[in-house]
């Protein structure tokens, strides 16, 4: 279980984000919503320890991880940021199994083990074809399917992702999504931004708002998630559709414009 | 072992060991004092088994006292700038960085004019170089930690500002430094030779280079997670600032080393590991022991033509970025074409 409690986050002196509380327990799929720069990476970043907390602290299994190694926090948190880029070109393999660094002892490589590992992350994605392709000339959606591979070699409980389907297409986005159900289902836990409140209603099991530095938590958003939230949010006006499908209930989010 | 895949045999690294053979050889034969192979061959026996001499002694003292420590310092300089080039490219992000992008060339060019200018011995000359390549890095280092903001690219700015500090500090010493004899044996070192190599200065630079290669050939895999960005890198578990001061320490020996012995050899430290990543990826795993031996195997090359093309020398550094660059531009035409 993670657990951030009161985190207030920002840079030097400046702060961005006050008084962030929530937990998130294995199954969960948080959604992070709000508008650009409202500071959903500084949040991400903070809990990640990228940015060192202003204050408070981010818990997991009731230990505070602040001074944890960047080993120690990689067995437990996997991360994939917004944008991530490969300058020289690394296999699609050996990018999957960077993913075993924390594991490997001050002089050793990888081991036939960890090449096992690497390949059966591969597997439950259906990226295995993709091995010995050459990770920078993959597309957009394979690269994200890469990094997810990669998390899940690191065998880490939770991942955080900072907006996992930007510049997806709507298939690839879908399938994203399909595949980080598959993990919270497996007992993982997920936190990812993003920005459309529909992949809250579809999938989370929590959402964040953040907006004026302040983070406010909703369970159940296709239940809690209302139409005054959304707008107070975006600052746009927008109505929420309810569509009976399959006697399943499907929220959708259309701006009145 | 991990680089002789089966299944993968464009990885394997045996073809560049028998180069490096091949051309070691070769090296004792060629020069101004021909040895033909077959005298070559009982001359190397003579040394484990009991053969009766045949030839005489200005052989042996050609193969074992002029052209052995040559042929060494060549080899090692060469692998020692291809090394740190191919690690700095990683940890830059950048494959167009060569081993001299954190000053250490610009201190060691400093620290030899310094020690020319006032008359020291070789001896003298190789230390000021190795000491002042050292300061220069170090400098470079602490400052750029000063900045609190991206550590890559502050790394990169200062190494250009404390370079070109140094290197106006080489134009004033040549400036004031007396035309007859002190400016040219500036600026001789300036443009790189192994000509007066000799095996005590062999003992001497392999300690630190060995020093430097140690620690960056544990660190192979590790160097390939810390081609990703800085954040990236963190979160796998991989503490990123950390691995970095050893890279840096361990190329910074390695180049203050051979630089002094050698003076400044440009283009190896780019060319080589480009060339290495074209033949075999850029797994360091696989990449390193194939940049030491290329980067052996070309410098012995090129000094072979230094010293039998003419019957003065050229300069080693002339040879390198008169061969050096046009390969490069080959490789780059080869590589956008494909």
């Amino acid at each position: 279980m993670l657990e951030v409690r009161d985190l207030s986050c920002g840079y030097g002196k400046e702060y961005i984000l006050e008084n962030v509380n929530f937990t998130a327990k294995s199954g969960d799929i948080v959604c992070i919503l709000g508008s650009n720069g409202s500071g959903k990476s500084t949040l991400i970043k903070s809990i990640m320890g990228l940015i060192r907390p202003l204050k408070g602290e981010v818990l997991i299994e009731g230990n505070s991880i602040l001074n944890w190694s960047w080993k120690e926090r990689a067995r437990f948190i996997s991360y994939i940021p917004q944008s991530f880029s490969s300058t020289f070109q690394y296999k699609v393999k050996d990018i999957v199994l960077m993913g075993r660094t924390s594991y490997l002892n001050f002089s050793s490589t990888p081991s036939k083990e960890d090449e096992i590992i690497a390949d059966e992350a591969m597997k439950s994605l259906k990226i295995l074809h993709l091995k010995d392709k050459i990770y920078c000339h993959l597309s957009g959606g394979e690269r994200q399917l890469v990094k997810i591979a990669q998390a899940l070699a690191q065998q880490a409980k939770i991942i955080i992702m900072d907006e996992p389907t930007n510049n997806l297409d709507f298939g690839n986005q879908m399938l994203m999504l399909k595949h980080l159900k598959e993990c919270a289902e497996k007992g993982m836990t997920i936190i990812m931004s993003t920005h459309s409140p529909e992949h809250a209603f579809l999938y989370g099991t929590k959402a964040l708002l953040v907006k004026d530095g302040r983070v406010i938590e909703i369970d159940n958003p296709n239940k809690n998630l209302r139409e005054v939230d959304l707008e107070g949010l975006y600052d746009v006006k927008l109505k929420v559709f309810k569509l009976n499908f399959k006697n399943k209930m499907i929220k959708m989010c259309i701006p009145m414009i | 072992m991990n680089i002789l895949d089966k299944d993968n045999k464009k990885t394997s690294i045996y073809p560049f060991v028998i180069l490096l053979i091949i051309i070691f050889v070769l090296s004792f034969s060629l020069g101004r004092y021909p040895i033909d192979a077959k005298t070559l061959l009982k001359v190397f026996l003579s040394k484990i088994l009991p053969i009766e001499k045949s030839w005489e002694d200005t052989i042996e003292i050609v193969v074992f006292q002029v052209r052995l420590p040559r042929i060494i310092a060549a080899l090692l300089v060469g692998l020692s700038l291809s090394l740190s080039g191919a690690v700095y490219q990683g940890m830059f992000k950048n494959p167009l960085v060569s081993p001299d992008i954190l000053a250490v060339s610009a201190g060691s060019a400093f620290g030899a004019a310094l020690a020319i200018y006032f008359s020291l011995t070789t001896t003298g000359i190789q230390a000021f170089a190795f000491l002042f390549g050292i300061v220069a890095v170090a400098l470079v280092y602490f400052i750029s930690q000063k900045i609190k903001a991206d550590p890559i690219m502050a790394l990169v700015i200062i190494g250009i500002l404390i370079g070109s500090l140094f290197n106006s500090f080489v134009s004033l010493i040549k400036y004031l430094a007396d035309t007859e004899d002190k400016l040219p044996a500036i600026s001789f070192w300036l443009m790189g030779s192994l000509s007066g190599v000799m095996a005590r200065d062999i003992k001497a630079v392999s300690i630190p280079i060995f020093l430097g290669l140690v620690p960056l050939y544990i660190l192979r895999w590790r160097l390939n997670v810390l081609t990703l960005s800085e954040e990236e890198a963190k979160c796998l578990g991989l503490d990123a600032g950390k691995i970095r001061l050893v890279v840096i320490i361990s190329s910074t020996l390695m180049t203050a080393a051979a630089v002094s012995i050698s003076g400044i050899i440009g283009w190896i430290g780019l060319v080589i590991p480009h060339l290495g990543r074209i033949l075999v990826g850029p797994d360091y795993r696989v990449l390193i022991p194939t940049t030491i031996l290329l980067g052996g195997s070309y410098l012995l090359l090129i000094d072979n033509i230094a010293r039998t093309l003419t019957t003065v020398e050229v300069p080693l550094g002339i040879l390198t970025s008169l061969i050096g660059a046009p390969f490069f531009i080959f490789l780059l035409l080869k590589r956008g074409r494909s």
